[in-house]
C-alpha cells in the first residue's frame, strides 16, 4: 500500500464536526467533474490511491476512469463496502429478508439459481458473496488491490460474534478478486484479536488513530500498545480527529507511531491536499 | 434497531446475553449459527425458560406496554426503545409498576448521551445565559423521501409517523434541557409523501416554566444525509446553538469556566467520552453502559427514566390533541 491514501468523505458531505461544512461540500461536489478535478489534484502530488465507499456516484467516477486508461494506468481504487445508508434505508423499508431479495442480483440465471439456493439453505456466506459481487460490479476494469468491509458492518459482526462472516469476507475477496481484504473498524484491538484467533495473519486494518484519542475505543494507550506489539498493516484515518487537533501536531503524532503503513485523509481544496502531503513527508523524513 | 443493541451487548464484558427473541426466522438462524445465541420467537417462553437480570425491548412501540408490563411484574429491569408508550395511561401504569418493583428502567433517548447536548445542559444550569425566554428545537433527515410501501412506521396506531418516531427525540431533549412541555399554541402536522401519517411537525410549544419556543421537525428532508438535531436556546445574557457535532455559544459577560465573552465554539471531538466498544455513535454504547451500571447499582437510575419518557409521551399527546 502507498503511504498516503485519498479518502472520499468530503465528496459525500460527511463531516464529523460541522453540518454547515458538510452542506458546503455537497454544493461544491454536486458535479462528478468536481470530484475528478480534486482526485487529479491529489494525483498531481503523488496520491495514486483513492479509498471510497460503494456510493452510486462512485460508479460514474469509475466510468470516467475507464474511459482514460492511459491517464489512470497507475491509479488504484480501494472500494469500501457496503455503502451502509443504502442498506439501512432498505432495511427500514423492506425488512432484512426484503433487502436481501432486493440486492441479491437476479438478472442472470446463474446468480438467480445461486441466490435461490442460498436463501433456501440459509447459507449466509453465499448471500454475502452475492452482495459483494453486486457491490463490485461498478469497479469492473479498475485496479482494486485492496477491498474493505465498512466499519458499520465489521463492528456489527464483531459484536454479534459472527467471526465466520469476517473470515468468509477475507477469503472470498482473495479467491474471487485476487485482492487483499481489509477491515475498517472503530474497535481495532478487539478486531485484531478476533482475526488472529481465526488464523488471519498480518491483516490490513483501517481505524481512527489520532492524538486526541477520538473514536479509539478502549483508549489511546491500548491502541498504541497494540501497534507496538502486533503484526498488522494499519491505515490511520481521522488523523486530524475531525479537525479538533492542529494539523502539524496531528500528523507528527501519527507519523511517529509504529506499524502505520498508510495514512488516509480527504480534503476539498488543492492547498489543503498539498499541505497535508507536505507535512506527512516532512515528519516521515525526520524518522 | 434490535440488532445493533445486541451487537453492543455482545461486545460488553459485563454482560452475558442469555436469550434473544425475534419474530424473524432468518434473523434467528443467523444469530444461532454464527453468534451461538440462544434464540426464541416467543418472548413469554424466553422469560419463562431463562434467568435474566435485564431485558432490552427494541420492538415497534405498540408492543411496548404489554411486553414491559410482563417483564416488570417479574422484577426484571427494562431498557426500552423510544417512544415509551402509545398513550400516557399506559405509561403512567408502567412508571408506577417499575417504582413498586424497584427495578431499573430506561428509555433509548440517546441524545442525552451526546457530549455537546450534555455540555448545553451544563451551560444552561450555570445560569450563564441569564433568563431564558425562547428556544428552537429542530430535527431534519431523509427517512421518507418518496411515496412508498407501508411499514409499521407509516401506521399511527403502531407508533409510526414523524411525531412519534422522530420529533419525540427533540421534544425529549427540550424537556430535559429546559422544562417539560405542558401546552401548545398551534400545531401543523404535515403529510408530504406518507398517506396515513405526518412527515413533518411544526408547533409553538409552552413549557412548565412558561418559556415558549418553536418545534420544527421534518423527516422528509433529503438535504440532510442523516438525522440532524439542533437546539437553539436564547436568554437575556447569551445564546446557544448546538447540534450533535458542534456547540456554539455567545455570552454577553462570559461567566462560566472555559468560556469567554462573545462567541465560543466547542466540538464533539473534545466533548465526547471514550467508549469501550463503538458502533454507529458513542451515545449508543454510552446509554447501554449506563443502563448496565445502573442494573449493577453502580450509578443512579436518573437519566432517561420511564418517568422522563412519560413527559415526552405527554407532550406528544398534547400536540396530537391540539392538531385535531
Amino acid at each position: 500500500m502507498e503511504r498516503i491514501l485519498f479518502g472520499d468523505n468530503q465528496f459525500f458531505a460527511v463531516n464529523h464536526i460541522s453540518d454547515e461544512k458538510s452542506r458546503a461540500q455537497s454544493i461544491k461536489f454536486r458535479e462528478d467533474s468536481a470530484i475528478i478535478k480534486t482526485l487529479d489534484e491529489a494525483r498531481s502530488v503523488g496520491i495514486n490511491t483513492f479509498m471510497c465507499t460503494t456510493h452510486d456516484r462512485i460508479a460514474k467516477i469509475c466510468e470516467i476512469i475507464r474511459k482514460s486508461p492511459e491517464k489512470y494506468k497507475d491509479y488504484k481504487i480501494y472500494p469500501c463496502m457496503p455503502y451502509a445508508h443504502k442498506y439501512a434505508n432498505a432495511v427500514t423499508e423492506l425488512g432484512i429478508a426484503g433487502t436481501v431479495k432486493q440486492y441479491v442480483p437476479g438478472n442472470l440465471v446463474g446468480t438467480m439459481f445461486k441466490g435461490g439456493m442460498a436463501y433456501l439453505s440459509k447459507d449466509f456466506l453465499s448471500i454475502m458473496e452475492l452482495l459483494i459481487d453486486a457491490e463490485m460490479k461498478m469497479f469492473k476494469g479498475v485496479n482494486t488491490p485492496v477491498i474493505f468491509l465498512q466499519n458499520v458492518i465489521t463492528d456489527l459482526l464483531l459484536g454479534l460474534r459472527a467471526e465466520e462472516i469476517l473470515v468468509g469476507f477475507h477469503s472470498y475477496i482473495k479467491k474471487k478478486y485476487n485482492a487483499e481484504a481489509g477491515f475498517i473498524t472503530m474497535n481495532l484491538p478487539k478486531l485484531l484479536g478476533v482475526l488472529k484467533k481465526n488464523g488471519i495473519e498480518n491483516p490490513i486494518i483501517c481505524a481512527s488513530i489520532n492524538k486526541a484519542g477520538f473514536r479509539m475505543s478502549g483508549g489511546k494507550e491500548i491502541y498504541e500498545n497494540v501497534l507496538k506489539t502486533s503484526k498488522c498493516r494499519v491505515i490511520a484515518m481521522q488523523v486530524l480527529g475531525g479537525g479538533a487537533i492542529h494539523p502539524k501536531e496531528a500528523i507528527e503524532y501519527v507519523c511517529n507511531l509504529p506499524n502505520i503503513e498508510s495514512i488516509l485523509f480527504g480534503a476539498s481544496s488543492k492547498a489543503n491536499i498539498e499541505n497535508t502531503v507536505e507535512t506527512i513527508h516532512h515528519f516521515d523524513a525526520l524518522k | 434497531m434490535g440488532i445493533s443493541h445486541l451487537s453492543i451487548l455482545g461486545a460488553h464484558p459485563a454482560v452475558e446475553v442469555v436469550g434473544v427473541c425475534d419474530t424473524s426466522k432468518m434473523v434467528n438462524d443467523f444469530l444461532t449459527k454464527y453468534g451461538k445465541f440462544n434464540c426464541f420467537t416467543d418472548y413469554q417462553k424466553m422469560v419463562d425458560e431463562v434467568a435474566m437480570d435485564a431485558v432490552i425491548v427494541a420492538v415497534p412501540t405498540k408492543f411496548h406496554y404489554g411486553i414491559i408490563k410482563h417483564l416488570l411484574e417479574r422484577g426484571i429491569s427494562v431498557f426500552a426503545e423510544k417512544p415509551f408508550c402509545l398513550n400516557t395511561a399506559q405509561g403512567e401504569e408502567l412508571v408506577t409498576l417499575a417504582a413498586n418493583q424497584n427495578v431499573i428502567n430506561q428509555v433509548g433517548y440517546h441524545n442525552k448521551f451526546i457530549g455537546t447536548f450534555i455540555e448545553v445542559k451544563k451551560i444552561i444550569k450555570s445560569g450563564a445565559l441569564g433568563d431564558i425566554f425562547h428556544f428552537v428545537g429542530e430535527s431534519y433527515g431523509p427517512v421518507v423521501i418518496k411515496a412508498k410501501q407501508d411499514t409499521w412506521r407509516s401506521d399511527p396506531s403502531e407508533g409510526g409517523g414523524c411525531l412519534l418516531d422522530y420529533a419525540s427525540h427533540v421534544i425529549d431533549l427540550i424537556n430535559d434541557l429546559l422544562a417539560p412541555v405542558n401546552g401548545v399554541d398551534g400545531v401543523i402536522l404535515q403529510s408530504i409523501y406518507s398517506k396515513n401519517v405526518e412527515d413533518a411537525v411544526y408547533s409553538l410549544l409552552r413549557l412548565s416554566n412558561n418559556v415558549k419556543g418553536i418545534l420544527s421537525v421534518n423527516w422528509s428532508d433529503e438535504t440532510y444525509r442523516k438525522m440532524s438535531t439542533t437546539v437553539t436556546v436564547v436568554g437575556t445574557k447569551g445564546k446557544i446553538i448546538s447540534d450533535a457535532n458542534e456547540l456554539k455559544v455567545f455570552l454577553k459577560d462570559g461567566g462560566i469556566d472555559g468560556y469567554n465573552k462573545g462567541w465560543n465554539v466547542r466540538y464533539i471531538t473534545d466533548l465526547t467520552k471514550q467508549v469501550d466498544f463503538y458502533l454507529r455513535g458513542e451515545e449508543y454504547s454510552a446509554q447501554m453502559d449506563y443502563f448496565i451500571k445502573a442494573v449493577e447499582r453502580q450509578v443512579p437510575n436518573t437519566i432517561n427514566t420511564f418517568q422522563s419518557a412519560l413527559y415526552t409521551d405527554r407532550a406528544i399527546e398534547i400536540i396530537k390533541k391540539s392538531s385535531v
